[in-house]
């Protein structure tokens, strides 16, 4: 392997871009790597922070902050769409017909949402009683829907799996049914959760755990619903989804989380991306099917592990320390096992803390050890715990500081064994 | 994990039904598993699923969700729906002999 000058091209300066062009400044000299970063736009949304903005928890102004200002110094920022990325020749063009040479690329590209791919969905109705809070636009907008929803059938949909964090949809569910209490509104309003699964999560422990606290909450559970049309008018009957199968959920207000795929730039790279456009990658290394020197992080992956930015921070660590011994020469002996961790947002101050990876189940017990949060159970802790991410994603995570006593791997020590 | 017989195979299958081995699979099941889950005849159509889930699966140790099959199989979601309306992935994967298609995380 040439051990010379290289350059690293990082796609991406969201989650996964960032504290990967980071992580790998600090462990490689100026001398012997030039890192850039590209990204189409400067505006670096906090997305968990979309989950609070409906609800006036946050102000869309304090969850945005500059794309480049999180990169450290000695970091290449380039502000471009990218158009695709010829692997067999180690190109990347870019949507102004220029290109960019690599002697290895990192592609952290995320998802991208597709309300279009939905028939209806974006028709009569959108933005009017049609809703997403998955982006920022979306969730101002349904902040204003919801502050003035006076009572009726709320809706929350998610249309079809994989989706950012999971689990935001059912949050989504908890923090309205506190909203309306709060304001003294839940008896007029009935909220019911529509699902394409066959219970409220995809993990069975969890889902079990989180169908109960629904039904504690008077929140209504339909599953195994398949959203193929949104009538989102008023002209003909009651709005409403249907599925494929041909039920239907009447609805005053839908919040819908539309479809994601991977960023279209990769379904015009040859050999890049699946069906889906998600990044083919092993998904212990991170590194791409396509070529050797191509990896992959964070939502832009075909890896089964939730797509989540606690996902893209432990795959971080992995990443950074393949790429170097990629440029090394060695063998990439780094595994990613798949870890999350996600906060659970309940409602009323409260959250709840679940723990996984790719083959171990959400487990009871206190993360990260017998003394600690407490895991699948609602606490005040945990809740300050999710509002504290917040600051900890801007000042940790993508400055890409490690945490003492936390690393990639999932902890056990807490854990009831199942 | 339960034994039973399918055009006089004895075949193994998990808690929801799937072939443990999809090795065991052979084309003639495939009539007398769609008979369980209530589709009478498999026309062309639902063999070009059927086909498509076993090569999916073999390629990829996958099969594919209702939404890759819309987009890669040739047969529209809606028309899947219209040949398996219990759920496209999973009915066909049952009578197709291969696991759970795996798409939810
Ligand atoms: C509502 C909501 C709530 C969430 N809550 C949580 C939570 O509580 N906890 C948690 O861990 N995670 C949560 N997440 C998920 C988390 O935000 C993502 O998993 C994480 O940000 C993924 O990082 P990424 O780097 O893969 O993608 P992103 O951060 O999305 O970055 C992708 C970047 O690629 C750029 N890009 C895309 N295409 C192109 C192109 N063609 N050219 C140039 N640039 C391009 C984009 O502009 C973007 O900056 C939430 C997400 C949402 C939507």
């Amino acid at each position: 392997m040439d051990t010379g000058h290289q350059h690293i091209v990082i796609l991406g300066a969201g989650t996964g871009g960032t504290l990967t062009a980071n992580r790998l400044r600090s462990r490689l000299p100026e001398h012997r790597a030039t890192i850039t970063v590209v990204d189409q736009d400067d505006q670096h949304v906090y997305q968990p922070g979309l989950l609070f903005v409906p609800f006036g928890l946050a102000d869309p102004l304090d969850i945005v902050k500059p794309r480049h200002r999180q990169l450290h110094r000695g970091i290449n920022y380039l502000q471009q769409a990218v158009d695709r990325v010829e692997t067999g020749d180690n190109t990347v063009h870019l949507a102004d017909g220029s290109t960019l040479h690599y002697d290895v690329l990192i592609v952290a590209t995320g998802a991208v949402l597709l309300p279009g791919e939905t028939e209806g969905l974006t028709g009569p109705g959108w933005n009017e009683r049609v809703f997403t809070f998955y982006d920022l636009d979306g969730a101002t907008r349904l902040a204003e829907a919801l502050e003035s929803f006076e009572g009726g059938e709320l809706v929350v949909n998610v249309v079809d799996l994989p989706i950012k964090c999971p689990v935001a949809p059912l949050e989504f569910c908890f923090l309205a049914d506190w909203f309306f209490t709060e304001r003294g509104r839940r008896d007029d309003v009935k909220i019911t959760y529509v699902t394409p699964l066959d219970g409220a999560f995809t993990k069975p422990t969890a889902s079990t755990r989180l169908s109960s606290m629904l039904a504690d909450k008077g929140i209504e559970l339909v599953t195994e619903f398949n959203t193929g049309t949104v009538h989102g008018d008023t002209d003909e009957g009651h709005p409403r989804i249907e599925s494929w199968d041909e039920r239907t959920v009447d609805f005053d207000l839908a919040v819908v989380i539309p479809l994601h795929g991977g960023a279209p730039f990769v379904g015009r790279s040859p050999g890049l991306g699946d069906d889906l456009d998600f990044v083919t990658v092993d998904q212990q290394t991170l590194q791409s099917s396509a070529a050797p020197n191509v990896f992959a992080i964070g939502d832009a992956t075909s890896v089964p592990a939730s797509k989540a930015g606690s996902v893209t921070h432990f795959e971080g660590e992995v990443l950074v320390d393949n790429v170097v011994a990629f440029l090394e020469g060695h063998e990439l002996r780094a595994l990613f096992d798949g870890h999350a961790n996600c906060f659970i947002e309940t409602g009323f101050d409260k959250a709840m803390l679940i723990d996984f990876n790719y083959d171990t189940e959400p487990l009871p017990g206190h993360f990260p050890g017998k003394i600690g949060a407490p895991l699948l159970a609602e606490s005040k802790l945990n809740h300050l715990g999710k509002l504290m991410f917040q600051w900890f994603y801007w000042h940790v995570l993508l400055p890409g500081r490690d945490i003492p006593g936390l690393g990639s791997a999932m902890p056990t020590a807490g854990k009831e064994s199942s | 994990m339960t034994t039973k017989t399918v055009a006089g195979h004895d075949i193994e299958v998990n808690d929801e039904g799937f072939f443990v081995d999809p090795e065991a699979w052979t084309e003639d099941m495939a009539p007398a598993l769609a008979a369980e889950e209530g589709i009478d005849a498999l026309t062309d159509q639902h063999w070009t699923v059927i086909r498509f889930m076993r090569s999916e699966y073999a390629e990829k140790g996958t099969g594919p969700t209702v939404r890759v099959l819309g987009k890669t199989s040739g047969v529209s979601v809606k028309e899947l729906y219209q040949l398996f309306p219990k759920g496209p992935a999973k009915i066909a994967a049952r009578i197709a002999g291969i696991p759970k298609p795996r798409g939810c995380i």
